[in-house]
């Protein structure tokens, strides 16, 4: 079952087009990656998703629901949250008030467990949880910016850069605890620069290419095709 | 020792009334990152309404009590009404304008009520009425405190109280510091930010709405350029505690009605806001941003 489903999306800035007609499907319980440089447009879609961009031309379906035009808040509530690009986290709340932040749409009774499975997750949160999420290390913010868009209990969990700026160490913790949250059953769009790791999580990958789609392929594959290894892994043309 | 406890009651009436007003500013500016100038004019705007209830109920016969129960409710009705009109056709329209604009339309929207409250009521000082409250008097240690005074302390201690735990110990009152943070992290929560700004233009306007019939009932009277007066105290009072934080209102103006009285109890009353000013400045010298407006570890 087809959970998110965009066609020939397009968002601009001004006069600048970011993306250009760009289609994707993401399957119910599947992890699909966006691969792509920086100034790809990853971040834009990320946001034009979540309802923070207004779009020029196409359409985005979720859940068989039309939210093309939908406010963020309310796509939120119909179920996609997101781990946003560099944390976002509120920097002057504690940890458990970030957390309790990602249940702002679910009823206040059932946000207390979902905060404890985070706690489980993350031991590091819970030790911190009366500290300012502004003093947190960046991998530390990483865990709680996944932590707090998991409490939404989302349908589709959005994942942008969740590697960014952090440690290797660090950087293989996170993957391996998205891995758990993908086995849980989450179907997850990831964006990420760290193109190894996306795509061993992944199921399927998107090439993405100055606003438009120019591959698409599973991820098994795309790890494999020499024009990724050549632009994104870092391995020269055989 | 009679005139420091004297001055220690009288600033913290005025401080609890500045205080209460520099409530609005923080929050505004805290969610939207402006300054309503219009807010002083809506506190005032409150002291006129509550005053034509209390000149038109005050021959009834009606015991003071429940008259002054009844103005400071209607006030604050009035005045949220007012705020939240204030924010749907003065701000809202312009919040992806240039900053500039929307200053330049909070000054239009304080001039247009302070010139509506002109119209209405007149150019002329109104007199509360006498009598509404008891007549107590208490006499601690050779200062004169009045029922008023006790009874403003009071209340703003109160609402101060109320305000800090929805802010700090509900749900809903973190959203507001979330969306004061960081407005598109906060609709990635789900929070409707619009919602947010129209709490904080209803819950401001409520509070000022008091803190402007304080001021009337406290000084008995009413004038409609009283906006500009104990709006720039207020607001100066937000910047002392640090504009944008809750609690630095609170200590702000609390502060700053102390330095008041004072400067007027000990050096001289025409001199006291030369006095106070000066102390603001040297405190700003010395911290830019307030009492509590330190950034704490914001980068993400």
């Amino acid at each position: 079952m087809t959970l998110l489903a965009i066609d020939d999306l397009s968002v601009a800035y001004g006069e600048i087009e970011a993306l250009k007609g760009v289609s994707l499907t993401v399957e119910k319980g599947e992890v699909v990656a966006i691969l792509g440089a920086n100034g790809a447009g990853k971040t834009t879609l990320m946001r034009a998703v979540s309802g923070l961009l207004p779009k020029r031309r196409g359409r985005i379906v979720f859940d068989g629901a039309d939210i093309t035009r939908a406010s963020a808040d309310r796509i939120v509530h119909l179920g996609i949250a997101q781990s946003p690009e560099g944390r976002r986290v509120f920097g002057t709340l504690t940890v458990a008030e970030n957390l309790a932040l990602g249940g702002f749409t679910r009823p206040p009774r059932e946000i207390a467990g979902s905060i404890d499975n985070v706690y489980a997750m993350f031991p590091r949160l819970a030790e911190r949880r009366a500290q300012l999420a502004g003093t947190l290390s960046g991998g530390e913010q990483q865990m709680l910016a996944i932590g707090r868009a998991l409490i939404a209990k989302p349908k589709l969990l959005l994942l942008d850069e969740p590697s960014l700026g952090l440690a290797p160490i660090i950087v293989q913790g996170i993957f391996r605890t998205l891995r758990e949250i993908a086995a849980s059953g989450v179907t997850i769009l990831i964006v990420e620069q760290n193109v190894r790791s996306a795509l061993k999580l992944a199921d399927r990958g998107y090439v993405l290419e100055i606003g438009r789609m120019v591959h698409a392929d599973s991820a098994a594959n795309l790890l494999a095709s020499p024009e990724v290894q050549q632009a994104y892994l870092g391995k020269a043309k055989a | 020792m009679g005139t420091f406890v004297q001055q220690v009651f009288n600033g913290l009436t005025v401080g609890g009334i500045y205080a209460l007003i520099a409530l609005g500013y923080t929050m505004v500016y805290g969610v939207m990152r402006l300054i309503n100038f219009a807010h002083g004019d809506l506190c005032i705007l409150g002291a006129f309404v509550g005053l034509t209830l209390l000149t038109g109920t005050a021959a009834s016969g009606q015991p003071g009590a429940l008259v002054l129960l009844l103005a400071f409710a209607v006030a604050i009705v009035v005045i949220a009404a007012a705020g939240v009109v204030l924010e749907l056709v003065a701000y809202r329209p312009l919040r992806k304008a240039d900053r500039l604009s929307a200053v330049v339309s909070a000054l239009g929207a304080s001039l247009l009520i302070e010139n509506s409250i002109m119209l209405i009521w007149g150019p002329n000082v109104h007199v509360f009425p006498a009598g509404l409250l008891p007549d107590v008097i208490w006499h601690v240690a050779g200062a004169t405190i009045t029922f008023v005074q006790v009874m403003i302390i009071f209340a703003s201690v109160a609402l101060m109280a109320a305000l800090y735990y929805f802010v700090h110990h509900t749900l809903f009152g973190t959203a507001i510091r979330a969306v004061a943070i960081d407005q598109d992290a906060a609709r990635l929560m789900g929070i409707n930010v619009n919602r947010i700004i129209m709490t904080v233009f209803i819950v401001g306007p409520a509070l000022g709405a008091i803190g402007g019939l304080f001021i009337g009932v406290y000084y008995r009277q009413a004038y409609f350029t009283m906006g500009w007066t104990y709006g720039l105290y207020a607001f100066i009072a937000a910047i002392l505690g640090g504009i944008g934080n809750i609690p630095g209102a609170m200590i702000g103006g609390v502060l700053l009605g102390l330095f008041n009285a004072f400067a007027a109890g000990y050096l001289s009353s025409s001199w006291q806001d030369a006095i106070t000013f000066g102390l603001l400045i040297a405190i700003l010298l010395v911290r830019p941003t307030g009492l509590l407006g330190e950034p704490v570890a914001e980068n993400a």
